[in-house]
Order: C-alpha cells, then structure tokens, then sequence
C-alpha cells in the first residue's frame, strides 16, 4: 500500500560520448505521493548517478524542473506519478538545444529577458528623498498576475512558433515587458517596444494559446502578447496616420 | 531591433476576424437555404438589386469583402508558416494578392449594379 | 569538459502533440472555408450585375448535393470562428473596473449575445424567417 513500481523512459544525451539521444528506460519503486522529481532523484541517488537535470525548490515556485512529461511542458516536482499511466517519458523541454540528459541551453532565454529592460524605468527619476512610489490596488492589478512568472520557460516549450522561429522573442519574454509597461511607475514603453514590436517581438505570435495552457504561475502571456499587438497597432497608425499627435 | 510595420497587415486581420465572427455564419445561413431551394426574399433579384444598389450596401459589401478575404488570406499565410512552408515572402503576396484582387472585382461589380 | 548541445529537430507533426494543437490548426484552417465563400459571394456580386438571367442561374447552381455540403462544412468552421474568436476576445481586451477586471465569462458572454442579436436582424430582415 502506497508504493507503485513507476516505469521511467528519460532521454540520455552525453556530448562527449553520444552522436544523439537515447532513451533509457528505469524502474522506480515510488510512493503513491511521489511527483516525477522524487523519481528522478531516486534514480538518482540509488540506481544511476550519472542522470543530470535541474531542481531546486521542489515546490514549484523556482522554476528550474521544466521538462517534458508524455509530451507535456511540466515542472518535474508538479507533475504526481499517480495521474501518469503505464511508462512516464521524461524528456529535457522542447525547442531548447540539449546540454547534457535533461538540461537545456538556456542562454537564448536569458538573453531574450535582458532585452525587454525587465526593470522599471521611471518617467522622471525621483529621489529617494522625495518618498515613495504610492501606488493604489487598481493600479497594482493591472500588472500584477505578469510579475508571477518564475522563468520555468514551459510557455517557450509549447509555443510552437518559438519551436519554429528561434529568433521570436517568447511568451515569458513579452509578458516580462509587460509588467512593466503596466506598471504605473513605468515610463520605458517606448523603449520596450523596441523589441516587443518587432518582427521577431509580439508579431510572431499566432495565439495558439499554449503558453498560457501550460503555464503554472496563471500569468497568460497570451494574453499579454495580444494586448502588446493591439496597443502597437493602434501606435502605429496613429503614428502613420495622424502624425500630428504627440507619442 | 526596430519595431515592425507587421500593424498594416495585422489591422485589417483582427478588424476582419470580428467582422467575420459576427457576420459570417448568418451569410452562409442565407445562401445554404438557397443552395436547399428555400431562398430568402433578399435574395430575390429585384430586391436585392435594389439593396445592392444603394451607395451604403455597397460600401459595406464592399468593406465586408475586403475585410473577410483580408484576414482570411493573413490567417492562410500564418498557417502555411506553421505547417512548414518557409516561403514566406511568396505565401504573402499570394494571398494578399487574392484577397486584393477578390475586393477589387467586388467593388467592379458593385459599380455596375 | 567540451560542450556539444544537440539541437533537436521540429518537424510539421508538432500539430498532433497534442489535441489543443489540432484545435488551433481546426481555428486556422476555417479561413480556407470563410475565403472560399467570401469568393462566391464575388461570383454573386457578378451574376447580380449582370441581370436577372445571370442571377437565376446563380441561384440554381447552387441547388445541387455537393454546394449544399460545401455550406455545412463552411458553416461548422465559420461558427468555429466565431466561438473561439470571442473566447479568446476577454485575453486581448482585458476589462478593469474600480480594483478588479471585469469576468472573462462576461466579456465572451456578451459577445455572443450580441453575435445573437446580429444574426437573428439579418435574418430576419433577409426574410429567412
């Protein structure tokens, strides 16, 4: 009672020995609580130490356990063992070249959120002496579900547009933006969208909607993304069209 | 990175896209019962060459055209990209080419009802 | 220690990994039904500029088995259009009032009362009913 022998079918990749991935395949004594990171951690510890990935928290607010589970963008320590039949696949997240077994290059998402200037930028620079930013919660609201991202970068694994156009910015990375830009102590729009309302920004996105399905934080990037391609549309030919008007 | 006149295409797109939702299935409604030999009045020549006639229902009809080819034709290219046509540039100006030529033959026989 | 990130190739079979994906390819692929019959609607346009014989003839062309199936088809997607065009309407224009956003629920659910209204007037006032 409360153990179940849980088949593990997890992607090996060694750069310095393999040309390609394999799968390899572990049986795992687990307890009927267990999430898949508990799997993997038995693995692990008692059957192969050689198996890398990334983990932290082990509670879903770090983001570090993304992977794909039966084809799926999960965290590793969310995903419970009792909802999963038959084999579990474990394999690193989609779309991101595969360092070594589970863990992905990163850097290109890295980059992308260094872009959107993920800080604000204020419209008139106050000092510190002149007291805080007030801020009422109609205003905290507006921006406040885009600030719960934890960079996990499931949406970039589902979003199958980043999968076929590396250069597209990202999900996280627009919803980054974002935040910012909603964020009533924020005067760095213009600047963002230097990058959001680009080709490779907001423009990209088709609104499959995937990132915001798979997202554990409820951010919505898609969400996000139409509201920049709305707002840049209108930009845009208010700048075209009535160029009268100051920005 | 400088921001994308993607606005111009995306415009029309989204106006095209509500236009449709709402419009649309009503459209279709109307010639299906045609097709199953019940047409509705409007239908009939005479009043819908009237309807035709007047210089609004040809600006909406005309607008009603351009835009539901329009986000039809972006939506096409969009999904060409997805299923792997890499030839993008090609795809758009097909379809647009289309949807351009299509509004442009509606509003030709519109002038002359 | 030598690095040798392998990039793991993205074929078109993406769109069965999963049903939301066919969902969305479904969505895309209503243009190619809401084109084709926008298209007619211009061969329409034509036979009606043309007279009364020219739209007769329309007309009963388009009594026949495979038009009437070609407008079932375009019918489901056109309507598929629309459903998940005002699903997704609430994500694209959020709505605050006072604190918080108005229900996503409320913003859809309007818009199809109104997709409601406007498509039982046009009927109505084409004469289908």
């Amino acid at each position: 009672m409360g153990e179940r022998t849980i088949d593990l079918e997890v992607l090996r990749y060694n750069p310095e020995t393999d040309s390609e991935p394999h799968f390899q395949r572990y049986s795992v004594p687990c307890r009927e609580e267990w999430v898949v990171l508990d799997a993997l951690n038995h693995v692990k510890e008692a059957i192969d130490p050689t198996l890398s990935y990334r983990w932290s928290c082990h509670m879903a607010v770090c983001g570090s356990c993304g992977m794909m589970i039966n084809g799926e963008p999960k965290l590793a320590c969310k995903a419970f063992v009792r909802d999963y039949e038959g084999i579990i696949r474990v394999e690193p997240l989609a779309h991101f070249p595969v360092e070594r077994d589970l863990v992905t290059v990163i850097d290109d998402f890295m980059d992308k959120l260094k872009r959107v200037r993920p800080y604000i930028i204020p419209r008139q620079v106050k000092a510190v002496a002149h007291g805080e930013h007030l801020q009422t919660p109609a205003e905290l609201n507006k921006f406040k579900q885009y600030s719960m991202c934890i960079n996990c970068m499931l949406c970039y694994a589902a979003c199958p547009e980043y999968g076929l156009i590396p250069k597209y910015i990202g999900p996280a990375a627009i919803a980054l933006a974002h935040r910012y830009n909603q964020d009533s102590r924020d005067g760095g729009r213009a600047q963002r969208q230097e990058e959001i309302a680009a080709t490779e920004g907001a423009w990209e996105c088709s609104f499959v909607g995937a990132c915001s399905d798979v997202c554990p934080e409820h951010v919505d990037p898609a969400g996000a993304i139409q509201q920049v391609k709305i707002r840049s549309t209108v930009d845009w030919y208010k700048e075209h069209l009535m160029p009268w008007l100051k920005p | 990175m400088a921001r994308s006149n993607k606005p111009i295409v995306w415009g029309p797109f989204a106006a095209g896209g509500t236009l449709t939702a709402f419009l649309t299935p009503a459209l279709i409604l109307l010639t299906l019962l045609a097709a199953l030999g019940h047409a509705p009045d409007l239908l009939a020549y005479d009043r819908l060459h009237a309807f035709a006639g007047h210089w609004l229902a040809k600006l909406a009809i005309a607008g009603t055209v351009f835009l539901s080819l329009w986000s039809a034709a972006h939506r096409l290219r969009i999904t060409c990209y997805d299923l792997g046509v890499r030839a993008d540039t090609l795809v758009a100006t097909l379809v647009y080419g289309v949807a351009l030529a299509g509004t442009g033959a509606a509003v030709l026989y519109l002038a002359r009802i | 220690m030598s690095r040798r990130p392998y990039q793991r190739e993205m074929t078109s079979e993406w769109i069965f990994r999963h049903p939301r994906y066919l969902r969305y390819m479904t969505r895309e692929f209503s243009c190619l039904f809401i084109g084709a019959w926008t298209l007619m609607l211009v061969c329409a346009l034509a036979r009606l500029s043309e007279g009364p014989e020219a739209w007769a003839a329309f007309l009963e062309g388009l009594k026949s088995p495979e038009v009437v199936v070609f407008h079932v088809v375009a019918l489901a997607f056109a309507v598929y259009h629309s459903v998940t065009w005002f699903n997704l309407t609430p994500k694209a224009l959020p709505l605050q009032m006072g604190d918080e956003f108005v229900p996503d629920g409320a913003i859809s659910g309007a818009h199809f009362a109104a997709w409601g209204v406007v498509s039982l007037v046009l009927l109505y006032l084409a004469g289908a009913f």
